[in-house]
């Protein structure tokens, strides 16, 4: 019989538990166990990011981290970005720059975009083509995606600066 | 009336609003076939062998069926005899491996368990004893004499070829190439390779079956819902009616999902558990699914010392893999445009169909015609070299004009292309003086678009005015939902957020034929158009007996009522027209392009995909490595119906032709086995490989067939890629480049052939 392990953990500010397999990873967990099927499967080995999660502030592949080692962990899905029904700045970015072609890869892009805003809110074009480098879009709507992120921090910064911050 | 005054509603075609279907693809909302859970389904795994070509002598599935939760051991001896195979032109594919495996990956058995794990672990303990067999890998190997033949002739009865591995030759062409070719003033020939690559949609192929009462659900990727319904119910002897294909917006297609690949054996899997089954195929083994012919060509062009093409001769081999599937149609159509955008008055093509005992290859954005592109472009300029003429000025100067006649038997040019070409040339700057070790390359790309079509739409216009569509297109990224969300917005005048695109459910959707070939916006849209005509009509009509008028004294357009005497809204009519009872208003509209029996391709191309693709790169002597300093592309698209999703479409179309141009390959060893399975060893462009300036740009003539003047676009930005950057790579370097991937290691060696060139030529 498979070992399980009860693991702990917030997910999307809800707390959360789960008997889990030990060699299953976050993502199964997230997809199988917990039913947050938007964090998606492609490659497994860490290469194309659609698997994108933040956990603890950090920006990781669910395919390569067990759920054993998310226990007690603070883990954000794509699911948990839109507040009261309304898109983050970020999502709705992506959409008005149209960032969004068959959508699949979208979930860890905006994941991964949001992990990098937060570390670096005014980031430069460069730093925002280097944050997302593992995260494949094969419709390669790069661009779009490049205007979605910077558009959203040069938002953020206007309105930093209206508040007199 | 707009919000930003210019009269315009912003969702109107012509204008940009926000992708139909965008939310759900931001949030994580929208179910793709891997989210999709149904309660009580055993999960699948596929038993594969690590050969490529095996005689099967026994399996053993007693040690799998002993893992808890293992409920069936499924191999062809589950299935009726003979084996039932499938496909879409040739009835070649079995439903599972049968006595043999053909390629590297095919599946000799499959798994059903209660979980993932127990699947896995299972199909691991399934022993298969066999005999490998020396495969045929390549294109050589498979026209050697004596090749081991990759399909039996008993299954091709009738067919001469059935002793070779030539599925099918292909001729085509016009005029009189032996007599131009004594006369032409140069003749220039090169060959010329294209990779054997993957789609790599970032979604896996996925499959879930279902028992549905008498008849059967299936859920897949699949892009040709309506095709697949067909397939399975062939295969599985059940009217079309009780096969119902549940096909959600696939994570994107690129020609990959098109046809059936392992939804029959998913569906006699359930059949036989009585259970839902569910298949979500790895990465790797997407790689074993899905990739485009591979191809070797030979090109010889003949020109006059003014420049005109005197003729062009092609012979193109393409490597299409253990089962037709649709390459061979891949081959014909890929094929037959190889002279190009120009016009030629002496053509002679023979391409060829060449099976191998490697994974079948399918469609992939372009359908064949970047392969010979490569090849014809590439030499074009090496003509041009020979000549002395400048390669864009060879290129204007051929390149037909509107209503010019190309292939004799075809459309005719349908296009202001030259609007294209110098559009093109302007935007990278032609002939301006460039940095030492760079160069720039210009490349014309042409393909036939549909030459067949059927699709039907229904528009239902509900009592409180909102609108659903059904259309039966797949919305795999390329944004078919907003585009006929926008038609019906311009013709009944409703806001997009009260219109409901409905697809991907053939018990529900009224038919179409294919999402393949750039058609959608072209054939679909017109039967939106026609659906949405309709619902005018009725409500005319409507109009007409509310009021005691004649009907030819009403118009219906853009969501007003023009009576004799004033306008009025459409809820006007439509509230008192339906009455107390409430109903709706139902449209319906149909497109339909009839096959030629005596066309070549059995019918003329609906419309023609044209671009021009302008490259500036800089190489590093030292390591080969090529960047791309400027890429632009135009494409002739008649009218964009959304400009913003045909920039993203013809961006995303150049960065996905950039793939096989500098990076991608698979590589195959001699005994037939991948190599380079996965994301780690198969590399795609991400967003550090990008041009250092992407600029794109379209000509808008609304010479098209499609609504308001549209034609189809969404291939033709990739289809001449990789020639553009050859000829810009040559230009900055004066290598000579014949093979792709224009990998630094093969841009080094080309490096060291032309100063072994230069050499011998200083030497003589």
């Amino acid at each position: 019989m498979t070992q399980t392990i009860p693991i702990a953990l917030t997910v999307n500010g809800r707390p959360r538990s789960a008997e889990v397999a030990a060699h299953h990873t976050l993502l199964e967990v997230l997809r199988d166990d917990l039913g947050l099927t938007g964090t998606k499967e492609c490659c497994l080995v860490g290469e194309c990011g659609a698997c994108t999660v933040i956990l603890d502030g950090r920006s990781v592949d669910s395919c390569l981290m067990l759920a054993v080692e998310a226990d007690g962990a603070d883990v954000l899905t794509v699911e948990g970005l839109a507040t009261d029904g309304r898109l983050s700045p970020l999502q709705q970015a992506f959409l008005d720059k149209g960032g969004v072609q068959c959508g699949f890869c979208i979930p860890g892009q905006v994941m991964s975009a949001h992990a990098l805003l937060a570390h670096t809110p005014h980031p430069t074009r460069a730093e925002v083509e280097e944050g997302l480098a593992g995260n494949l879009c094969r419709c390669a709507c790069y661009e779009q995606i490049f205007e979605a992120v910077l558009s959203t921090a040069e938002a953020a910064a206007a309105a930093d600066e209206e508040a007199g911050r | 009336m707009s919000a930003d005054g210019t009269g315009i509603s912003p969702t109107r075609v012509g204008t940009s609003p926000n992708r139909v279907g965008g939310i759900g693809r931001v949030t994580g909302a929208q179910q793709y076939v891997a989210d999709v859970r149904l309660p009580d389904a055993l999960e699948v795994k596929l038993v594969t062998l690590g050969v490529a070509h095996a005689r099967i002598l026994s399996i053993d599935a007693s040690a799998a069926l002993a893992v808890p939760g293992v409920q069936a051991v499924f191999t062809a001896a589950d299935l009726p005899r003979p084996v039932p195979r499938f496909g879409p032109q040739f009835v070649d594919r079995p439903v599972i491996a049968t006595g043999e495996t053909k390629y590297h990956g095919e599946p000799v058995a499959a798994v059903a368990a209660e979980t993932k794990d127990a699947a896995e672990e299972a199909a691991r303990l399934v022993r298969v004893a066999y005999e490998e067999i020396a495969p045929v890998v390549t294109i050589d190997d498979a026209l050697a004499p004596g090749a081991e033949l990759v399909q039996d002739p008993s299954i091709r009865p009738n067919d001469p070829l059935a002793g070779t591995n030539v599925l099918r030759e292909h001729r085509f062409g016009w005029g009189d190439v032996d007599a131009e070719a004594a006369t032409a003033d140069v003749i220039v020939e090169g060959d010329y390779t294209f990779p054997m690559v993957t789609h790599f949609a970032i979604e896996p192929h996925a499959y879930i079956a279902a028992p549905d009462g008498d008849g059967i659900a299936v859920w897949s990727t699949i892009q040709h819902p309506n095709w697949l319904q067909r397939i399975l119910s062939g295969v599985l002897g059940m009217p079309l009616s009780k096969v119902r294909v549940y096909a959600p917006d696939p994570g994107g297609g690129f020609g990959g999902k098109q046809h059936a690949k392992y939804e029959p054996l998913i569906a006699f899997m359930a059949l036989r558990t009585g259970r839902p089954c569910r298949l979500v195929l790895s990465l790797e083994e997407t790689f074993q699914a899905v990739r485009r012919t591979t191809t070797k060509v030979h090109v010889r062009h003949g020109l006059r010392t003014d420049g005109t093409i005197a003729f062009v001769d092609v012979r193109a081999d393409y490597n299409i893999g253990a089962y037709a599937d649709i390459a061979d149609r891949v081959v014909a159509k890929g094929s037959y445009p190889a002279a190009g955008p120009y016009r030629v008055p002496a053509v002679r093509i023979l391409s060829r169909s060449v099976l191998t005992h490697t994974v079948p290859a399918t469609a992939f954005r372009g359908f064949g015609n970047p392969q010979v592109n490569w090849a014809v472009e590439s030499n074009l300029d090496e003509a041009a070299r020979a000549l002395g003429i400048d390669r864009l000025e060879v290129r204007l100067r051929n390149v037909a004009r509107t209503g010019d006649t190309l292939n004799p038997v075809d459309t005719r040019c349908d296009g202001e292309w030259d609007q294209s070409v110098r559009k093109a040339a302007e935007m990278i700057g032609w002939g301006r003086p460039l940095p030492a070790g760079h160069g720039r390359g210009i490349a014309l790309g042409i393909k036939s678009g549909p030459t067949t079509g059927l699709s039907y739409s229904t528009v239902r216009l509900l009592s409180d005015g909102s609108v659903i569509v059904l259309a039966g297109t797949s919305d795999m990224g390329q944004g078919a939902r907003t585009v006929f969300a926008q038609i019906a917005s311009t013709e009944l005048g409703v806001p997009l957020d009260r219109i409901a695109v409905v697809m991907g459910d053939t018990s529900i959707v009224p038919y179409d034929q294919q999402t393949s070939a750039s058609r959608s916006t072209v054939l679909m849209g017109n039967a939106v158009l026609s659906a949405c005509r309709d619902v005018q009509a009725r409500l005319r009509a409507m109009a007409a007996k509310l009021h005691g008028i004649d009907e030819a004294a009403i118009e219906v357009a853009g969501g007003v009522v023009r009576l004799p005497d004033r306008e009025i809204g459409v809820m006007d009519v439509l509230k008192p027209g339906l009455g107390r009872m409430g109903g709706e208003v139902i449209g319906n509209g149909m497109a339909r392009k009839d096959a030629e029996p005596d066309h070549p391709l059995s019918g003329s191309a609906a419309f023609f995909e044209f671009n021009c693709t302008a490259i500036e790169t800089a190489v590093d002597e030292e390591t080969g490595d090529v960047t791309i300093v400027k890429h632009v592309t135009v494409s002739d698209v008649g009218k964009a119906l959304n400009p913003l999703q045909v920039r993203m479409q013809d961006e995303g179309a150049a960065i996905q032709g950039l793939g096989h141009t500098l990076m991608e390959h698979y590589i195959y060893d001699d005994a037939g086995r991948i190599r380079n399975l996965g994301a780690i060893d198969y590399r795609i462009p991400t967003s550090m490989d990008l041009p250092l300036h992407m600029e794109s740009a379209v000509v808008e003539n609304e010479d098209g067939p499609g609504p308001y003047g549209a034609k189809g676009m969404s291939e033709g930005a990739l289809l001449c890629v990789a020639s553009a950057v050859g000829a810009a790579v040559r230009d900055a370097t004066g290598a000579e480049l014949h093979d792709l991937p224009l990998t630094p290691e093969v841009v080094w060696r080309a490096l060291r052939e032309r100063d072994r060139r230069r050499a011998e030529e200083v030497a003589r």
